[in-house]
């Protein structure tokens, strides 16, 4: 059985000039231990539709799908309050900004600590044993001293490390990762992408990866989704995306990678799109 | 944000786009306005009042000024020996309430008016210099707002209309150095933030003046909190007229203004409370509006309140 | 040999940090002693961490900062702004493009004031034709004179940056800075923004320093590279060399976590993890 199955989401937002449609009618299922990878340019649609099934949209989003599943238990039906028990536990969400997530008025500690008061019922000492632990198993150095340091004395790639302790503190089955390391160094990107990889694979969780950059997909997706404005344009394993795009925006995409630079011009979506036309009319 | 397949496509004839696109700005600062249900009460209630202070001397039954030596202290309509020729009731020399009340709207308006714009040029001017360059001349400037806002508002406007001599024009400039310091240091901090980002940084590589820089580049990207304070600054003001008028400092009668008609009337509050409720409920309402307006230009142009 | 646009001999540039009441006042070297040759025409890619100076020297290099030590030449001449001031004339000779397209406008500009404003401040020009050169030059950019009496939030991200590029070409500069150009940029509209960069390259015979974080940009945009760790240079020298045979050991660490995006390494991959598992 599927770990989230969804079919035909739609999310729409209302805006002064009338409803905006931000997701249209896209399938999505992940099997456990699979690394999918949602692709696309912003304006794709590609973080809301997680967001929606975190419930983590404002309330001028209206969120409709025939079937959003997570373990067979339908969160359509859920109330907000049993929906909370199962975000946050089996679902987890690490974002972009690491040192905009962490709340700077607290230490790293206290905020790794309190997700375990709110989900687990170990002991205040257990507790501390536990985020020591996850501390560790994020690779940061000197763990138990850090537990009391406050966001602003840490780099961006520690805080995003404490980010991933903090989501995989109760053993989520489903990791979501939007952009986790678009606001980082390449260096700094290798060793978050690696350390998800490691304890993707140590876990068995399932991952779902936003991102827009294909060389983070080519560095960890099983299988891709590739998304434009709202839809879904190819669904391929990865190696499949890369050798033989069925879609054409795909190939555009490959091919607008400066690395896949033929000569002295990058071949643009866009010069794509208007030849793809230019063949249509013909 | 981008829209990459369409960029090198779409190319749509100008003018009547432009102009679309700022009514679409327009619709939509009325679209989060509007979401405000009291900001609309207000806005329709400020407009009513503002036609009333055009139209005063057409819409007016009698002249303020005229005393009808038969009708002293007549009540209002609904009330036992009310007369239908003084609707809201007449004063001590038999002057129409409901007349004074339609002139003092002019009186209230112009002085929030006045007071506004004073405060808000002279805050503006040292808020800009403070935040643009910093240093001694931000030290200088800030303390001598500081010390403006250590002393109770009204207490110094009472006591610079001391020295300048009660009348209304005093009292007006009294009460825009009450309230200048507030939009001084409202354009500093908005001037501090905008002066960082790299458009500032692009006008002065392209060689713009120091007085270029804070005046066309800076100052009015600094606009949309300003906008806010000064509708709120704007009831306050008439608000602190109405007290230095109450008081004797502001307004001198037979002015029909709010605050005096107050003051004037104080003596009769228990044979005669119709001379007092009515100034006093007009001062409400249109402070009331006012503060509604401001709090729906809040919620429209404060970017961190929109929803989504 | 064609001739020099830009040079630095041994640039410094150092911050003062603290000097609290407790503390003790620290300087921080954010420069040590830059030297770099840029020849006319030619692209000198600067590549390195956040933190390694990388911008600092960019603002040097655009004069908005002026160096602690060091000589800096622009079109072989000395420029000291800590004592001479800016002159109109160096100003015209060097600018920049910002990596944000949202920061880099003014929001209450309409962008035919934003391409006139240069001209106005610095040339004699009268509106018509600061109007018509403003005209030209959103052609030469890719965008239409339908964009002159638009404002920047009516404009993608890709068409501002298009617009800023515009504005830095309005005085003929010799030098153009660009600082993150495309890094904000989603793929497709990066692409679009490097071919018309390289397009303007030729056809003016620009000088470009490209300030970047992107290997796979620089190896397909540079003909110098240049890496920065911790304000120092580690590695320096043309394109081939570098990325063929890297010296500095931070150099060898960039190269290898770049994410690869080949079929190969993406089948190198596929099968580590199945023997893995």
């Amino acid at each position: 059985m599927a770990l989230l199955t969804i079919k035909n989401l739609t999310v729409s937002f209302d805006t002064s000039t009338g409803p905006f449609m931000a997701v249209k009618g896209i399938d999505l299922a992940i099997e456990k231990r699979e690394v999918l990878a949602i692709v696309g340019e912003s304006g794709s649609g590609k973080s809301v539709a997680m967001l929606a099934v975190m419930g983590l949209l404002p309330n001028t989003a209206t969120v409709t799908a025939d079937v959003m599943e997570f373990e067979g238990i339908n969160l359509l039906t859920q109330t907000p309050s049993q929906r909370r028990e199962i975000i946050g536990r089996d679902i987890a969400m690490i974002f972009q900004e690491p040192i905009a997530s962490l709340n700077p008025c607290f230490s790293v500690g206290f905020q790794l600590m309190e997700t375990l008061r709110q989900h687990t019922s170990l002991s205040a000492s257990e507790r501390e044993t536990r985020a020591v632990e996850l501390l560790t198993l994020v690779g940061i150095p000197d763990p138990k001293a850090r537990l009391n340091a406050y966001p602003h004395q840490m780099s961006g790639g520690q805080c995003q490390r404490v980010m991933i302790a903090i989501a995989i503190s109760c053993n989520p089955k489903l990791l979501i990762a939007d952009e986790p390391t678009t606001a980082l160094d390449v260096t700094i990107q290798k060793q978050i992408l690696d350390l998800l990889m490691r304890l993707q694979a140590e876990h068995g969780m399932g991952l779902i990866m936003i991102t827009h950059d294909m060389g983070v997909v080519a560095e960890t997706a099983d299988r891709v989704i590739v998304q434009y404005k709202g839809q879904k344009m190819e669904e391929a394993d990865v190696l499949t995306l890369f050798e033989n795009p069925a879609s054409n925006y795909t190939r555009a995409l490959l091919s607008a990678l400066p690395e896949n630079a033929v000569g002295d011009r990058l071949p643009t979506v866009a010069d794509f799109m208007a030849k793809q036309n230019a063949e249509a009319m013909q | 944000m981008s829209d990459p397949v369409m960029t090198s496509s779409e190319t749509p004839p100008i003018p009547q786009k432009v102009t679309g696109l700022r009514r679409a700005a327009l619709a939509e600062f009325w679209h989060y306005f509007a979401m405000n249900k009291g900001a609309v009460i207000g806005l329709f209630v400020f407009a009513a009042l503002v036609l009333t202070a055009i139209f005063a001397p057409l819409i007016a039954p009698h002249p303020f000024d005229m005393q009808y030596r038969d009708a002293l202290l007549v009540p209002p309509v609904w009330q036992d020996g009310g007369r239908a020729a003084f609707l809201l009731g007449t004063d001590a020399v038999g002057r129409d309430i409901l007349s004074r009340l339609i002139h003092g709207a002019r009186y209230s308006l112009f002085i929030g008016f006045f007071v506004v714009i004073i405060a808000l040029v002279s805050g503006v001017i040292l808020g800009v210099l403070a935040g643009y360059f910093r240093g001694w001349v931000d030290a200088l400037i800030m303390r001598i707002m500081d010390i403006i806002l250590a002393f109770p508002s009204l207490l110094l406007a009472l006591v610079l209309v001391a020295i300048l001599g009660p009348g209304l024009f005093n009292a007006m400039l009294a009460i825009a150095l009450v309230l200048q310091p507030h939009f001084a240091r409202l354009v500093r901090a908005a001037v501090m933030a905008e002066k960082s980002r790299e458009y500032v940084t692009s006008a002065k590589l392209a060689g713009a003046s120091h007085i270029r820089l804070m005046l066309v580049t800076i100052l009015p990207n600094c606009l949309g909190p300003l906008i806010v304070q000064a509708t709120l600054s704007f009831s306050n003001a008439i608000l602190e007229a109405a007290a230095l008028g109450f008081l004797g400092m502001g307004a001198q009668p037979p002015t029909p203004e709010w605050g005096t008609m107050l003051a004037t009337a104080r003596e009769f509050i228990t044979r005669a409370p119709w001379v007092v409720t009515f100034p006093g409920l007009a001062i409400l309402i249109t402070v009331l509006a006012i503060n509604l307006i401001g709090d729906g230009m809040r919620d429209a142009l404060d970017p961190k309140l929109k929803r989504s | 040999m064609s001739e020099i646009v830009l040079e630095t001999r041994n640039v410094t540039r150092d911050y003062h940090a603290g000097g609290g009441l407790f503390s003790k006042a620290k300087t921080i070297r954010a420069l040590k002693g830059i030297d770099l040759t840029l020849e006319k025409g030619k692209t000198l890619a600067i590549v390195g961490e956040s933190g390694c100076g990388k911008s600092t020297l960019a603002r040097i290099l655009t004069l908005i900062d002026a160096p602690t030590s060091g000589e800096l030449l622009i079109d072989g001449q000395k420029v000291d702004i800590a004592k001479d001031g800016l002159t109109r004339d160096m100003r015209q000779k060097v600018q920049i493009i910002f990596q944000n397209p949202y920061g880099s406008l003014n929001p209450r500009q309409k962008i035919g004031d934003v391409l006139g404003e240069p001209l106005l401040l610095n040339t004699k020009l009268s509106a018509n034709e600061r109007r018509d050169r403003a005209m030209q030059m959103l052609v030469k950019v890719g965008l239409g004179p339908e964009h002159y009496n638009r404002y920047p939030h009516m404009l993608s991200g890709g068409q501002r940056q298009r617009i800023a590029i515009a504005r830095a070409l309005m005085l003929n500069p010799s030098l153009l800075v660009l600082d993150e150009p495309v890094s904000a940029l989603d793929l497709s509209v990066q692409a679009q923004i490097l071919n018309l960069l390289k397009d303007l390259q030729d056809e003016f015979n620009l000088t470009y320093v490209f300030i970047s974080h992107d290997l796979s940009v620089v190896k397909y945009f540079a003909d110098d590279v240049m890496v920065m760790y911790f304000g120092e240079v580690v590695e320096y020298g043309s394109r081939e060399t570098v990325f063929a045979n890297p010296q500095h050991s931070y150099t060898k660490t960039l190269f290898a976590a770049t994410p690869n995006a080949s079929v190969d390494a993406i089948k190198a991959r596929l099968a580590r993890k199945r023997a893995a598992a």
